[in-house]
């Protein structure tokens, strides 16, 4: 009875910890939802992931064909970094898959952007692209992938507006909200000082979406990445997709593995520079 | 000199719900305002003022009669009429003195010769030391400041404050209203100042209008000089204290009040 209650006890206090029910210290603000840093954290959890790879694979408890070990994959990477692998080196496939992603990426900035803050202040604008990027927008690439090859062929061409289509809606929408943030007085407060349309528009309607424009650019990348796999399944010659794919048909699940990780560490690497970048430009974000 | 009239101009919006009725938000306001009056517009929540003011910026178009200023009609927001929001309305990307300079901008005046007109302005305002802070770092009465020497900087006709102290607290409130008085001084334009603090509007004005709601109406003004006495004695609590400032104050809430009265029993 008394260990039920003393049990009882210690797990209502962890959970009065975790929950904040206490007075906070000086300097915290009581009640802040996750208020604390949790890098550490993030870093010890990293850390046992990996160990716990290595101890189960180099136990022997799994196949290195369902998992194979963390060394193994290292070693492929240095293998396929100067081999070929599924007609290319690992920076080939890199290449392709970069120029691909950025590729649509940098179409979609230079579209959707100026589509989204059209859509935001003109109802022309707004009733032209509503409906056709709400339709098709929930559909998954690989619903429309077929379609694409059909119309566009094989080629970087049909692959690149794969993954433009997909990048683009997230983009276009956030931008559009964006416009929404800015606040009515700051719009006629640039009337009133004698602005015309087009400086309300890019002096203060562009320039107070961009925490949401910069938002959409990064959900953006993140829909490329995701379509990158799809977009290289058909016919293509190299690609990191297309490398993952072929390995994962003959089973090389060390290649598949390494594919993963280096799709991952370039997408993470770009989201850091992104919210470098989101520092530098609105740097007031989230204080007014 | 400048003139700014409105002749019988009313503001009817349209009903809110499909079943309601119009709102008449404006009925018959006649006002002159020229040289260097200081107007407030008094009145409770929901009578009018901010209408009064949009429509004076050009932001409304009035649904009857005449708003000219200098003998031309409004048509729209213009740099001949300054504004300042009750929530100052600066850019948070723009550092203050950008911010400050932001109409000059506008209007493609180059760099360092509004970056001069700008740094004139704030030291007006007493904030010529805080040029490359951003809005974010700056305390709830700065920022109006900003708000005010912007609006100063295109030089307007006259400057149209909407509850521009409303959102302060009361110290600060205080010493702020001394700024504003000493800046219209200064600078010798006429400003429409829109409150709903009697003592406040009362200690500031030259001309007073009380406003009654629905419709939206000046049901009394009055002439005051207690703005003279704080030139005179640099001492606003004082003046606020005396026995004639007191007798107003009490006239004006028993006007407001016995409206409200009216109204609850028609
Ligand atoms: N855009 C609008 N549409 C409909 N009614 C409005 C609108 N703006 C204000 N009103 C109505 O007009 C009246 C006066 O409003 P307002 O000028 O904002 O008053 P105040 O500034 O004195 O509080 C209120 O009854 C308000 O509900
Ligand atoms: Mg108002």
């Amino acid at each position: 009875m008394s260990v039920t209650n003393s049990i009882k006890e210690v797990s209502i206090k962890n959970l009065s910890k975790i929950f904040g029910r206490g007075a906070v210290k000086p300097g915290e603000s009581y009640g802040a939802p996750g208020i604390g840093s949790s890098t550490a954290i993030s870093v010890f959890t990293s850390i046992t992931l990996i160990f716990l790879w290595w101890f189960i694979t180099n136990m022997g408890w799994i196949e290195p064909l369902f998992l194979p070990t963390p060394e193994a994959v290292l070693k492929k990477f240095a293998d396929v970094s100067s081999e070929e692998f599924a007609g290319s080196t690992l920076w080939g496939h890199t290449k392709a898959s970069l120029f691909r992603v950025f590729g649509s990426f940098f179409l979609a900035c230079v579209t959707a952007i100026p589509v989204g803050i059209a859509m935001g202040v003109n109802r022309i604008f707004r009733g032209i692209f509503d409906p056709p990027i709400e339709f098709y927008r929930p559909i998954p690439p690989l619903g429309y992938l077929p379609l694409t090859i059909i119309w566009l062929g094989i080629d970087d061409v049909q692959k690149i507006t794969l993954i433009y289509l997909a990048v683009f809606a997230p983009m276009a929408l956030s931008a559009r909200a964006g416009v929404r943030s800015v606040t009515i007085e700051q719009i006629q407060m640039a009337y009133s000082l004698g602005a015309s349309r087009g400086q309300v528009i890019w002096h203060v309607i562009v320039k107070g979406a961009m925490p949401e424009i910069i938002t959409g650019m990064r959900i953006g990348i993140g829909f490329g990445w995701t379509t990158l796999v799809a977009a290289e399944m058909v016919a293509a010659e190299a690609g990191i997709g297309h490398m993952v794919l072929s390995a994962a048909e003959f089973l090389v699940t060390d290649v598949v593995i390494m594919g993963i990780f280096v799709i991952g560490a370039i997408a993470y690497m770009f989201d850091l520079f992104m919210r470098f970048i989101e520092r530098k430009v609105v740097p007031w974000k989230g204080k007014m | 000199m400048s003139v700014l009239e409105l002749k019988s101009v009313s503001v009817i919006y349209p009903p809110a719900t499909k079943t309601g009725e119009d709102v008449h938000a404006l009925e018959n306001i006649t006002l002159n305002i020229t040289g260097n009056d200081f107007v407030v517009a008094l009145g409770a929540s929901g009578c009018g003022k901010t209408t009064l003011l949009n429509v004076m910026a050009g932001f409304i178009q009035p649904s009857g009669g005449e708003v000219l200023l200098d003998s031309k009609p409004i048509k729209g927001p213009g740099a001949d009429r300054g504004v300042v929001f009750q929530q100052h309305a600066l850019l948070p990307w723009l550092n203050v003195i950008d911010n400050t300079s932001f109409g000059l901008m506008l209007q493609k005046m180059k760099t360092d010769e509004r970056t001069k007109v700008a740094s004139k302005y704030l030291k007006l305002v007493g904030l010529e030391e805080f040029q490359k802070h951003y809005p974010y770092q700056l305390s709830g009465g700065m920022r109006q400041r900003v708000g005010l020497a912007r609006a100063l900087t295109s030089d307007p006709a006259i400057l149209l404050m909407d509850e521009p102290l409303g959102a302060l607290d009361a110290l600060t409130r205080e010493i702020m209203q001394e700024l504003v008085l000493d800046i219209w001084r200064e600078t010798g334009k006429m400003v429409f100042f829109i409150t709903h603090s009697v003592d406040e509007a009362i200690f500031m004005a030259t001309r007073l209008i009380v406003m009654s709601p629905r419709p939206g109406r000046i049901i009394k003004s009055y002439n005051l000089d207690f703005y003279q006495r704080f030139f005179k004695t640099r001492d606003a609590r004082r003046v606020k204290s005396q026995q004639e400032f007191i007798d107003v104050r009490q006239e004006v809430l028993n006007i407001i009040h016995g409206d409200e009265i009216r109204i609850d029993q028609g």
